[in-house]
C-alpha cells in the first residue's frame, strides 16, 4: 500500500488555492485507494523478479496463477457481499464442501460434478441470504452459523473426514481442472471470464447500481424504491455459487475432493478484497481490486517460499500484517477523503 | 368477545416469548439435563460432571473475554490464536520456572488485546477486521515460536492441570472465580457501566465525557489476557504444547456461548450468567450427541442451528 501521498495542506494564503489544494489531497486519496494495491504489487513483483532468478519462470507464474484462480472466484462472490456492507464467513466451508460433491458426482459425468456443488452452495448461500435480508440476522454471525453448518454436512458426506473421493484421471472434468488452452490453464481463463462478467453487471447493471446503493445506505436505497431485500438475498447466493464453483474447479484440478481444504480461506478472501481497495462499510469498491489483491497474497506467499530458510508460518505473519496496515491506510485515507 | 380473548392471547404468547427469550437458555439446559439423566447410561456420576466441567472451563473463560467484547458493540476473533500464541510462549519459556513463564505467556495475550484494542479505537477499524488481521498474524506467529508439538515436563503444571481442591478440578475453580469476577465487574464497576454505555451508543458514550478509547483497549486486553489463561490452563491439561491445534474454532465457539446466553450482538447489555449456561449447552449438547454415538458431523450442524436460533430469538426482544 502507497501511504506516501502525505502532502501537507499549508495554511495557504487564498481561500481559493485553498480549495484547490484539497481537492488535490482529495484526488490523490482516492488514486491512492483505488490504485494503491496494483502499485504495491507491481513493485512486489518486481522486487521479487530482481531477487529471485526463479520467480519470473513460466513454471511459477503458470503455478502462482493457478493457485490464485480459485482463492479469486471465491473473493469475487465475496466483494459483491461486501460491497452491500454485509461479510461472508461461510466461503471456507462451502469451497471444500463443493470439492468434494464435486468429485462425488463426477463419477456421473462432469455435467453432474458441476451442477451439484452448484446447487448444495447456491442453496446454502439462498439460505445466508434468506435470514441475513428477511430475518435482519447479522450476517456475520448468520455465515459463522452456515460455516458451521456447511462443514458438518462436509464430514458427514465423507464418513467423518475419512473418505477422499476421486475424480477418474482423463474424464471430462479433469480435464476442465488440468488442461490449457493456449498455454494458460484452463482455471485460469474461466476465472478471467467470471472477472469481466461480474465488472460488467457490478457497473453496467441496475443490479449492481442495486450492489452499491445498498451498502451505501439501506435506507436510502430503500426509500429509493431499490428491492433492498432481493439485492442482499442475491449477493449471498451469489457468494455461495462462486465458493461452489471454486471448489469444483479445485477439485478436478487436484483430482480429488479434499476435505481439509478451505478452511481459513474465508480469511483470505475477504484480505484479497480489502487489500484491492474495497471498504467493509460498504458502498465502495471494485472488481479489479480484488483480483489485485489475490494476486498480491498469492506473491507474498510464493516470495516466502522462495526464501527457503523460512518457514511457511511466515506467510501467515506477513499476510496478518499486511492487512493490518491495508486496514490502517484505508481508514486513513478514507477519514481524510471525508473530512477534506 | 371474540377481539378481547385474541388481544389475551397474544399478550400471553408475548409473555411466553419474553420470558422464553429470557430464560430460554437456562430451560435448555435443564431439559439436556433430565434427558441426559434419563437416557445417557452413567451420566449422574461425579466422574462424568468432572469431565463435563473440566472440558467446558477454557471455553467458558474465552467467553467470558468474548462476552466484554460484544458488551462494546464489537467482537474478538483472535481469541482462537491467542490461545495458540500463549501455549507456544508458555512453552518457551517453562526453562525459568512456571510461574515466569505463565506470566509470559498471559502478557503475550495482553500484548494482542493491545494491538487489537488500539486498531479499533485509535484507527477506528471495524472489530471483526482489526482481530481478523490478529487472528491470522496471531496464529502465524505462535507457529513461528513453536513449530511443532512439544511434551510439557513441569510437575507444577500437571497439578495445575490434573489437580484439585476439595474434589473440584483447579481448571473449574480458576474458571468459576473468573465468571464471578467478570460478572463483579460489569456490574459494579465504573469500567464495566462505561464500557455498556459505550455497547449502546458510541457517540453517546463520548458526548457524555467516557473515556472511549481507554475503555475499548481494556475491554480487549481483558479478552486477550482470559485467551491466555484458557490457553495456559489447556495446556496443562493435555502437559502439551500444540500451537497448530490448540484454539482452533475457539473463537466459534465462545461466540456461540455469548449470544445463545441472551447477550445481544448489538451491544450494550452482557448476562455473565447466561454466557455460562451457553457454554454449559453447548458442552451438554455435545456430550450427548457423543454419547450416543452420533458422529461429530452432527454436532457441528446442531452447534449451528442452536446459532441461528438464539440470534433469531433475540432479535425478536431487540425488536420490541
Amino acid at each position: 500500500m502507497t501511504t506516501d501521498v502525505d502532502i501537507p495542506v499549508h495554511a495557504k494564503d487564498t481561500a481559493e488555492e485553498e480549495t484547490a489544494g484539497a481537492g488535490r489531497s482529495e484526488r490523490l486519496s482516492a488514486l491512492a485507494q483505488q490504485h494503491g494495491a496494483l502499485v504495491t504489487l507491481a513493485v512486489a513483483m518486481i522486487a521479487a523478479s530482481l531477487s529471485f532468478d526463479t520467480f519470473l519462470t513460466g513454471d511459477n507464474l503458470e503455478n502462482m496463477a493457478l493457485s490464485s484462480a480459485f482463492l479469486a472466484v471465491v473473493a469475487l462472490g465475496m466483494t459483491f457481499v461486501i460491497i452491500t456492507g454485509g461479510i461472508d464467513l461461510s466461503v471456507g466451508s462451502l469451497f471444500a464442501l463443493g470439492g468434494v460433491l464435486a468429485a462425488w458426482a463426477s463419477q456421473y459425468g462432469a455435467v453432474a460434478a458441476l451442477l451439484l456443488p452448484l446447487a448444495v452452495c447456491g442453496l446454502i448461500g439462498l439460505v445466508n441470504g434468506l435470514l441475513i435480508a428477511r430475518s435482519r440476522l447479522a450476517p456475520f454471525i448468520v455465515t459463522l452459523a452456515s460455516m458451521l453448518g456447511a462443514r458438518g454436512i462436509l464430514l458427514s458426506v465423507t464418513d467423518e473426514g475419512s473418505k477422499t473421493y476421486l475424480v477418474e484421471k482423463g474424464s471430462f472434468f479433469a480435464r476442465i481442472g488440468q488442461g490449457s488452452l493456449l498455454g494458460v490453464g484452463v482455471p485460469v481463463w474461466i476465472t478471467v471470464a467470471l472477472f469481466v462478467l461480474g465488472a460488467v453487471v457490478l457497473r453496467r447493471t441496475r443490479f449492481g447500481q442495486y450492489v452499491y446503493a445498498v451498502g451505501g445506505n439501506e435506507d436510502a436505497a430503500a426509500l429509493m424504491g431499490a428491492p433492498v431485500a432481493r439485492t442482499k438475498i442475491s449477493v449471498y447466493l451469489l457468494s455461495g455459487l462462486c465458493a461452489g464453483l471454486a471448489g469444483a474447479l479445485n477439485a478436478a484440478w487436484l483430482a480429488s475432493g479434499v476435505t481439509i481444504l478451505g478452511s481459513g480461506m474465508e480469511l483470505e478472501a475477504i484480505s484479497a478484497v480489502v487489500i484491492g481497495g474495497t471498504l467493509l462499510t460498504g458502498g465502495f469498491g471494485f472488481i479489479s481490486g480484488s483480483l489485485v489483491g489475490v494476486l498480491l497474497l498469492k506473491v507474498i506467499q510464493n516470495v516466502i517460499n522462495q526464501i527457503g530458510s523460512l518457514d511457511s508460518a511466515y506467510q501467515q505473519v506477513v499476510s496478518g500484517a499486511f492487512l493490518a496496515v491495508v486496514v490502517i491506510a484505508q481508514t486513513w485515507l478514507g477519514r481524510r477523503r471525508r473530512v477534506l | 368477545m371474540t377481539d378481547l380473548t385474541l388481544g389475551r392471547v397474544t399478550a400471553d404468547r408475548e409473555r411466553l416469548l419474553a420470558l422464553l427469550q429470557e430464560y430460554g437458555v437456562y430451560l435448555g439446559v435443564v431439559v439436556l439435563f433430565l434427558v441426559n439423566t434419563v437416557f445417557t447410561p452413567h451420566f449422574l456420576s461425579t466422574e462424568n460432571f468432572r469431565t463435563q466441567a473440566v472440558q467446558v472451563a477454557p471455553v467458558l473463560i474465552v467467553a467470558l473475554g468474548m462476552a466484554l467484547a460484544i458488551g462494546s458493540e464489537g467482537v474478538d476473533l483472535a481469541v482462537g490464536s491467542v490461545m495458540a500464541l500463549s501455549t507456544s510462549l508458555l512453552s518457551l519459556y517453562l526453562g525459568y520456572g512456571p510461574g515466569i513463564a505463565v506470566v509470559v505467556a498471559l502478557v503475550g495475550g495482553a500484548v494482542v488485546g493491545v494491538a487489537n484494542g488500539s486498531l479499533i479505537a485509535f484507527v477506528g477499524v471495524q472489530p471483526i477486521v482489526a482481530t481478523l488481521a490478529l487472528m491470522v498474524a496471531g496464529r502465524g506467529l505462535a507457529l513461528v515460536l513453536l513449530p511443532q508439538l512439544k511434551d510439557v515436563h513441569d510437575p507444577a503444571m500437571a497439578e495445575l492441570g490434573s489437580g484439585d481442591a476439595l474434589g473440584v478440578p483447579y481448571v473449574v475453580l480458576i474458571a468459576a472465580a473468573l465468571a464471578l469476577l467478570v460478572g463483579f465487574v460489569v456490574r459494579r464497576t465504573t469500567f464495566g457501566r462505561s464500557l455498556l454505555a459505550i455497547g449502546d451508543s458510541r457517540p453517546a458514550a463520548r458526548l457524555a465525557g467516557l473515556p472511549v478509547r481507554r475503555v475499548l483497549i481494556l475491554v480487549y486486553v481483558c479478552s486477550g489476557v482470559l485467551a491466555a489463561v484458557a490457553g495456559v490452563l489447556a495446556t496443562a491439561r493435555l502437559t502439551a504444547s500444540d500451537p497448530s491445534s490448540l484454539g482452533n474454532l475457539m473463537e466459534l465457539s465462545a461466540i456461540t456461548a455469548v449470544v445463545v446466553g441472551g447477550t445481544p450482538l448489538s451491544g450494550g447489555r452482557i448476562r455473565i450468567g447466561g454466557t455460562v449456561a451457553g457454554a454449559v449447552l453447548i458442552q451438554l449438547l455435545t456430550t450427548t450427541l457423543i454419547k450416543h454415538d452420533l458422529p461429530p458431523s452432527w454436532t457441528q450442524i446442531a452447534q449451528a442451528v442452536v446459532i441461528v436460533l438464539a440470534v433469531y430469538a433475540a432479535r425478536e426482544r431487540g425488536k420490541r
